[in-house]
């Protein structure tokens, strides 16, 4: 079997794997946030918290816990990272320096996972664990929550609540994402992934000895996918063979960090009872997946450049265990998912493949998106699609039987404007200060496409680096941390804001004249809509950095 | 509207269009503020570092203010002309008025006051809105409404109100005037064509918010755009970064957008609807429950005979024939359409036969007929008064007919009559109401376009079921009271259904206030024409159809345009951006896909597009997209196919032409 067989095939398992999942996954987790019944030890937690869990929250109330429940996290992870030395288990290393640990902090609370240390020389297995990890789970969960919650917006009839945010954190982190990561968990076991709380010293083959780091990286390999996180354990990420050790787990893990944001759509597709309109946002999300890994595929496979065509695939900064198609899907998917995690050098993509993965992020996380985040942000796009598409059939535009009138079209355009003005303000002074210009790894085109990236990855809650450019200093730890914040929390902000004044409304019935948002049609206006307003944003700077390269290199032509 | 005709309007409204200019204008419209402060500052870069393009750019940028100006004039401009002719109706009047000792003063009709008495005869114009107290007139509307038939006012009644500055043409009437100075129907009326009043709509807010988003991002854009340009070692001069923003951000709508909502009032104004607001019209377009009145909207006002049905040994012709000679006489509606249906059914049209005397309807006999000089008596009626005159129970037959009839909610008559052999019925004559026209195929468009209708009628269920279904109404209601419409009209907006109605008489003032679109008809009262939030000139029921494709029309116009001008951006960055860093990146001309001549001039051809296609859409924007009553989903296809694809593919066309002039220049090419 050749490489191209093998890649489309594993290409079609993955779908297939998806396909059978994406009913019975989607229904579990929507009667996980709409169940009425708490378990005990959920009870116990409400106690604890001092929660009602029957109590509803209006979207200001919720979005209040949003941020007090991320801020503290930032808190608490910020003094765990730089006292890291009085914990058990830290291996006799030092705290991180303040900022690193601040943008560390706020990378994992907002599910961005940039990492800007090396997790094997810098980190202790506490704060691996009880910090890192613990906010791999809460920042996905929260991530869900504010999904759920603008659905719930949608369905509401004047109520102006969203839901209850302390129950829905707890019932995610408890009923979807621990489950599923113990299963990942066993199963990347299985592969070889190491799990243990000590280094180990070797001898090498020539007599010499060496460090071999362990740690307990299982448990948090699973979560880091199936939450879209991305941050590794280690500094390779999922090119390190105690990450990803295999093929196998290669898949399992593409798998992983698909799962909860295809399944979503099924999710609200059940809440608002109509599986149909959940397939119409997967469909658009689908088709811009597709677009972008056809686009890698070629980039990568077809070989650009000398020494590629002598390999036959671009291999430079590749796994050869994984070849060009095992690191093409996952660098597709760990981008187009706002994960992050990476089994292969992406300064090292091609231009066409490198600028594919950027454009996945600047779609603003959409196909399919992080977890929860994936889905909010598509909902806010077809918010936009039906304002313009609605107009256009002679109505007020209306989602979801909700009109999107003054307010809702204010939180959406503003959604729409945050992450790009962050990115590009952000890319616009770094590159006009004369000390990033050291920073970078390359000149001209590439290292200018590294600062795109850099903040792309930071403002869309990505966390996968280009590589290449150094990101220690206390303005790029700052900076990005900016942009992650941001990026992260003013769009829930908004997104709740939007939720809260579609909750307030009465429903208006669908007739013939309403604009079907259920159709082939409206989910391919949505992709076009998506595909417009990121091109027109960052057709500049596109522009000048990866499609400069690639055009400089001969690739079309 | 044609080329030909547009270009004189263009031309008349270039000063008003200049004297837009000013800042505190513009501020109104965010997207056109943008390209004036880049005009201001393209100026004074020419001025500065003079050079043919630099004033090129300069001067086109300007256009594109002008452009966006001259279409709101000219949408304003069709409204002045016809606010002049009304304020000519209200000019110098004089009233009678009546004081409380019966004495008349002349007073200008500036000084009356609410609750004034004035009397009003032939040949006066009437001073002030008001309902008639006394009397009954004839009153020429024209100056209001363009109908030149005259109208009948009189006290009493739904037919009551008249308005200031129409003209009594026959008898006397008293009128108490229900509306100050200043604020009578015909201030609002030429407040409204000016469109001084005009506020924003909902819809229109919230478009200028998400228009004015897009603007930031693209000023984030180009801003960001300096220091990446530096370090890629092409730094671009302020004149082209300005240059691309006014291309990229949305002035194609951010121009006409005023012009579109302008000119949506103006095309109800035309069809002789004046509406209160600008939010009703938008309101009009989201109706989804339309209240019909069945008499007269849905039916003709009358009952009409639909067919003979004879009775048992009674042949057809014996029957359609003695119905004839029974309505020969008779002028009623229903007598008339006898004499019709029967000759539609091939009977002689001969007249009575001498010495036939004419028995009328009365009170007490419920029938009419005649009375043959042969000593034969013909009558027809309603069955039990035949039943009477007959002296006998109806035949069996006879009876299941009429039966039969009030059980399709028509009318039975029964047809008798009295000869040599006694007296007996010949069989039943249906009357029924008679759904107009086209009803029917209109009520099916709507039902397309996703609207409900009710008809609303006084008849009994089974009556009012039987017209329901042969019209092809959705809902009925029947044996209705003010009342119950009020009702129907608070469960539907319940449900979030908007709902419109027409409305003439008093009691209807409840229902017109709280339906979404309420339009009175003018013919109505006072206080019908106040609760409602248009009026209707030529009094014609059936136009709310017109108003809903009206208001549809409108919010179809901002969308299609709003989508054009978004998707021509694709183009002018193909244009533009090749231009820009072709120095730095000369593999980039790979994206000149248009083969535009020289960098200056793939600028100045975008720039010059941009302006050009203000002034192309102008038609459209006054015009209005068209609208055809459709499915959401069929509608959707059609603009996104004309203005979303046509919105990409028209750009890189005009581009190029303009760049095949624009390259002639010298300095640019």
């Amino acid at each position: 079997m050749n490489d191209t067989t093998s890649g489309l095939l594993t290409i079609a398992v993955l779908g297939l794997l998806l396909a059978l999942l994406w009913a019975p996954f989607g229904d579990h987790m929507a009667r996980v946030v709409t169940g009425t019944r708490h378990a005990r030890l959920e009870r116990g937690l409400y106690r604890l918290l001092g929660v009602d869990p029957e109590a509803q929250q209006s979207a200001r109330s919720y979005a209040t816990s949003v941020l007090a429940f991320s801020a503290v996290g930032i808190a608490l992870l910020v003094a765990i990272l730089m006292g890291q030395q009085h914990l058990p288990f830290s291996r006799g290393l030092p705290g991180m320096p303040w900022d690193m640990a601040l943008n560390t902090a706020v990378s994992f609370v907002t599910n961005t996972n940039w990492q800007s240390y090396a997790g094997e020389s810098t980190l202790g297995f506490t704060a691996q664990m009880a910090g890192l990890a613990v906010q791999n789970f809460l920042s996905a969960a929260v991530g869900i929550c504010v999904a759920v919650a603008l659905v719930r917006g949608f369905l509401a009839s004047r109520s102006g609540t969203v839901g209850n945010f302390w129950v829905d954190l707890v019932r995610v982190t408890g009923r979807v994402l621990l489950p599923v990561a113990v299963v990942g968990a066993v199963l990347l076991l299985t592969q070889g992934v190491v799990q243990s709380f000590a280094d180990q010293t070797i001898t090498t083959v020539t007599g010499g000895s060496q460090v071999v780091p362990g740690g307990p990286v299982a448990g948090q390999e699973a979560i880091k996918q199936l939450g879209t996180n991305g941050g590794g354990f280690f500094n390779a990420n999922s090119a390190h063979p105690f990450e990803n050790p295999t093929p196998f787990s290669n898949l399992l893990q593409i798998l992983m960090l698909l799962l909860v944001p295809v399944c979503l759509t099924r999710t609200f597709g059940t809440m608002i009872g109509s599986r149909r309109q959940g397939l119409t946002v997967l469909g658009a999300m689908a088709a811009l997946f597709t677009a972008s890994l056809a686009v890698a595929a070629w980039a990568e496979t077809t070989g650009q450049g000398v020494a590629a065509r002598a390999a036959g695939a671009a291999m430079e900064g590749k796994e050869t265990q994984f070849g060009a198609w095992g690191s093409i899907l996952y660098s597709t998917a760990t981008t187009s998912t706002s994960t992050g995690a990476v089994n292969a050098s992406h300064d090292s993509l091609t231009p066409a493949g490198g600028g594919a993965a950027l454009v996945n992020m600047m779609l603003g996380e959409v196909s399919p998106g992080g977890v929860g985040s994936g889905l909010y942000g598509m909902l806010v796009m077809a918010v936009v699609t039906v304002f313009v598409a609605g107009l256009m059939v002679g109505r007020t535009p209306e989602l979801l039987g909700k009109k999107i009138g003054r307010p809702e079209i204010t939180w959406v355009a503003l959604t729409t404007l945050i992450t790009p003005a962050i990115v590009l303000i952000g890319v616009g002074v770094a590159i006009a200060l004369p000390s990033t210009r050291d920073a970078l790894g390359n000149t001209g085109v590439h290292g200018f496409s590294e600062v795109v990236y850099a903040f792309t990855s930071a403002a869309n809650n990505n966390g996968s680096a280009f590589g290449g450019i150094t990101v220690t200093s206390t303005f790029f730890q700052l900076a990005l941390a900016t942009a992650m914040l941001l990026g992260r929390f003013g769009s829930i902000v908004l997104v709740l804001a939007l939720a809260g004044s579609l909750a307030r409304q009465r429903p208006v019935p669908t007739t013939a004249g309403t604009l079907s948002t259920q159709t082939v049609l409206f989910g391919s206006l949505l992709v076009g809509v998506v595909l417009l307003v990121t091109g027109l944003t960052y057709l500049p700077s596109l522009a000048l950095g990866p499609v400069a390269e690639a055009l400089t290199n001969g690739a079309l032509s | 509207m044609t080329t030909s005709s547009l270009l004189p309007m263009l031309a008349a409204q270039l000063s008003q269009a200049l004297r837009k200019l000013d800042p505190r204008h513009l501020w109104r419209s965010p997207v056109m503020f943008v390209v004036w402060t880049g005009s201001i500052a393209t100026t004074a870069v020419a001025i500065t570092d003079p050079s043919v393009f630099a004033w090129f750019i300069a001067v086109w940028l300007w256009l594109t203010v002008v452009f966006g100006n001259l279409a709101e004039a000219v949408a304003e401009g069709r409204g002045k002309a016809q606010a002049d002719s009304l304020r000519a109706a209200r000019n110098d009047v004089t009233a009678r008025r009546l004081e409380p000792g019966g004495t008349e003063t002349v007073v200008p009709g500036s000084a009356l006051t609410i609750g004034d008495r004035v009397v009003v005869e032939a040949g006066e114009v009437v001073p002030g809105d008001g309902d008639v107290v006394e009397g009954v007139a004839s009153v020429d509307e024209s100056a209001i409404t363009g109908e030149s038939a005259p109208v009948i006012r009189e006290a009493g009644g739904d037919r009551s109100a008249v308005t200031g500055g129409t003209r009594v043409l026959s008898d006397r009437i008293v009128v108490q005037i229900t509306a100050a100075p200043g604020e009578t129907f015909l201030d609002r009326m030429i407040a409204l064509v000016e469109g001084a009043e005009r506020r924003r709509t909902p819809n229109e807010v919230a478009l200028s918010i998400l228009l004015t988003t897009l603007t930031i991002v693209f000023l984030v854009a180009v801003v960001t755009l300096a220091p990446m340009a530096d370090y890629a070692g092409a730094p671009q001069e302020p004149l082209v970064l300005v240059a691309l923003l006014v291309c990229l951000i949305p002035t194609t709508i951010g121009a006409l957008l005023s012009a579109i909502g302008i000119a949506g009032m103006d095309r109800l104004v035309r069809v002789n609807v004046l509406a209160m607001s600008g939010r009703a019209v938008e309101a009009a377009g989201d109706v989804s429950t339309l209240l019909l009145d069945k008499t007269g909207t849905i039916t003709y006002g009358n009952r009409r005979a639909a067919d003979f049905r004879p009775a048992p040994g009674v042949t057809a012709d014996e029957l359609r024939d003695v119905a004839r000679f029974t309505s020969l006489a008779d002028q009623t509606p229903e007598g008339r359409s006898i004499v019709d249906l029967a000759l539609e059914r091939g009977a002689d049209d001969r007249d009575l036969p001498a010495g036939a005397t004419f028995a009328e309807f009365t009170a007490q006999t419920r029938m009419s007929g005649v009375d043959l000089a042969d000593g034969r008596s013909l009558r027809k009626g309603a069955g039990s008064a035949v039943q009477a005159w007959l002296g006998a129970d109806l035949p069996a037959a006879v009876q299941e007919q009429v039966d039969e009839v009030s059980g399709a909610g028509g009318t039975p008559l029964v047809v008798a009559e009295s000869g040599p052999d006694g007296r007996r019925s010949l069989g039943v004559v249906h009357l029924k109401d008679v759904v107009k026209d086209g009803m029917v195929e209109r009520f099916a468009q709507l039902r397309a376009m996703g609207i409900r209708t009710v008809m609303v009628t006084g008849d009994n269920p089974r009556t009012a079921a039987a017209i329901g279904r042969e019209a092809g109404v959705d809902e009925v209601l029947a044996e209705a009271t003010p009342e119950d419409k009020l009702a129907l009209i608070r469960t539907e907006q319940r449900g979030g259904r908007l709902v419109a109605m027409t409305g003439d008489g008093t009691n209807d003032a409840p229902a017109l206030a709280a339906a979404d679109v309420g339009v009175a008809m003018n013919s109505g009262t006072s206080a019908a024409k106040e609760a409602g939030n248009m009026v209707d000139l030529d009094s014609d029921p059936t136009k709310l159809i017109d108003v809903v494709a009206i208001g549809k029309q409108l919010l179809i116009t901002r969308g299609a345009l709003t989508t054009f001008s978004i998707a021509n951006d694709v183009a002018k960055y193909f244009a533009i951006l090749p231009a820009m860093f072709l120095a730095a990146y000369p593999a980039l001309d790979t994206l000149n896909v248009m083969r535009l001549s020289t960098p200056q001039s793939a600028i100045a051809s975008a720039v010059v597009f941009n302006a050009l296609v203000i002034v192309a859409l102008i038609p459209i924007a006054l015009r209005g997209v068209k609208y055809r009553p459709l499915s959401a989903e069929a509608l959707l296809r059609r603009n996104v196919l004309v203005y979303g694809l046509g919105g990409l593919v028209v750009p890189f066309v005009g581009i190029k032409l303009i760049d095949l002039v624009v390259s002639m220049i010298p300095g640019i090419g």
